[in-house]
C-alpha cells in the first residue's frame, strides 16, 4: 500500500511521518505538495503536524485552502482514508471533514509530553489493531489544542461513537487531571461519520521505536495497512 | 461612470461566541488582578481586521466582506463577527 505526507509550507513533521512509515512499517511513501491538486494514487493520506503557515489567522485557516486540499476533499468524499496529526488535526477541522474547532490550550502554554490516551472505539481503519479500552503512551506537542465542539455536536459525536481517544491516566482513567490542554471532555481524536478521516492531537509518528520512548504509534500505522491490505484482498 | 468601481474600507471584528472559553481573556483578567485592577468582571479578547477593496456600490461592497469573513477571517464553530464599512 502507498502513503502520501502532504508538505505545507511550515509542515515540521512530514519527515517523522514518512521515516516510521518507510523504515519501520515498511510500505511505500511519498510526499505530496501542497500546490499540487493530485494525489499520485495513495491509499492514506497524512496531515502531518507543524505549523502550516505560521499557524496565521487561526491554526489550520490558511491550510484548508490548499490546491492539495481539494483532491483531499474528492478523496475523502470517496471512503479514502485521511489522518490528520496535531496540526493536521487542525486543518481537518477548520476544512469541516471533521466537526469542531480548536481552542488555545488552557494554560496558554505551548505543551509538549507524553500522555497516555485509551482507544474508545476499535472499529475504525485506524485503531482496528487496538482493544477497546486499550491504553496508548504517545506524546503531544501544540499549543492549540483545546478541542471545542457545540452541546449539539457533542452529543451526536456520541451517539456516532465518533470520539476514537481520550486523554487518561497511564491505567485508562478519564479524568481532568489528565487533560493537557483543557480539550472537551479530554477528546483526544475523532472521525468523520463514514470513519474513513480521523484527527487527533498526539504524534503517532514520534512513537515508533523503543529508543524515543514508546511503540504504541505503530498501532494506528498497522491499523491503516491492515485494513487497506483487508480491503484489496 | 456608473460602472467604475469605488474605493471601500470596511472593518470586521471577530470574537470568540458567548459561551465559548476565552483562555485568553481569563489569563489577561488574572494578570489585572495581580496589578491591583479587582474591579474587573470579564475580559474577552477577539481581533479586528481592516479590509480595502474596489466594489461596484456598497451593497456589493457589504456582500463580499460578509462572504470573506464567514469563509476565512472567522471560525463560525467558535467566532461571531461584525461588519463595519
Amino acid at each position: 500500500m502507498k502513503f502520501g505526507v502532504v508538505i505545507f509550507p511550515g509542515s515540521n513533521c512530514d519527515y517523522d511521518a514518512y521515516q516510521i512509515i518507510k523504515t519501520i512499517m515498511k510500505e511505500e511513501v511519498g510526499f505530496l505538495w501542497h500546490q499540487d491538486k493530485d494525489l499520485n494514487g495513495c491509499d492514506c493520506v497524512i496531515l502531518p503536524g507543524g505549523f502550516s503557515y505560521g499557524d496565521y489567522l487561526r491554526t489550520g485557516a490558511i491550510a484548508r485552502f490548499a490546491p492539495i486540499m481539494q483532491g483531499i476533499f474528492n478523496f475523502a468524499e470517496k471512503g479514502g482514508l485521511v489522518i490528520g496529526i496535531c496540526n493536521g488535526f487542525q486543518i481537518l477541522l477548520e476544512a469541516g471533514l471533521l466537526p469542531g474547532a480548536m481552542l488555545r490550550n488552557s494554560s496558554l502554554r505551548f505543551v509538549c509530553k507524553w500522555v497516555h490516551i485509551k482507544v474508545e472505539q476499535e472499529n475504525t481503519p485506524f485503531t482496528n489493531n487496538c482493544q477497546r479500552s486499550q491504553v496508548l503512551k504517545i506524546p503531544v506537542a501544540h499549543t492549540d489544542g483545546n478541542y471545542f465542539i457545540s452541546e449539539e455536536g457533542l452529543k451526536k459525536l456520541k451517539e456516532n461513537n465518533q470520539i476514537v481517544f481520550h486523554y487518561c491516566s497511564p491505567q485508562g482513567k478519564i479524568d481532568p487531571a489528565y487533560n493537557p490542554n483543557g480539550a472537551l471532555e479530554n477528546i483526544a481524536g475523532i472521525c468523520n461519520l463514514k470513519r474513513n478521516v480521523l484527527g487527533m492531537m498526539p504524534h503517532p509518528e514520534r512513537a515508533g521505536e523503543k529508543i524515543l520512548g514508546s511503540e504504541d504509534g505503530r498501532y494506528v500505522f498497522n491499523s491503516i495497512i491492515t485494513f487497506v491490505k483487508r480491503k484489496a484482498n | 461612470m456608473s460602472k467604475e468601481k469605488k474605493s471601500y474600507q470596511a472593518t470586521v471584528y471577530v470574537r470568540l461566541k458567548e459561551g465559548v472559553l476565552d483562555p485568553q481573556g481569563t489569563t489577561i483578567k488574572r494578570a489585572l488582578g495581580d496589578m491591583g485592577y479587582n474591579g474587573v468582571e470579564e475580559i474577552r479578547s477577539g481581533k479586528f481586521f481592516e479590509v480595502s477593496f474596489l466594489s461596484a456600490n456598497r451593497k456589493e461592497a457589504l456582500k463580499l466582506v460578509n462572504q470573506i469573513s464567514d469563509k476565512l477571517l472567522a471560525n463560525p464553530v467558535i467566532e461571531d463577527f461584525k461588519v463595519e464599512i
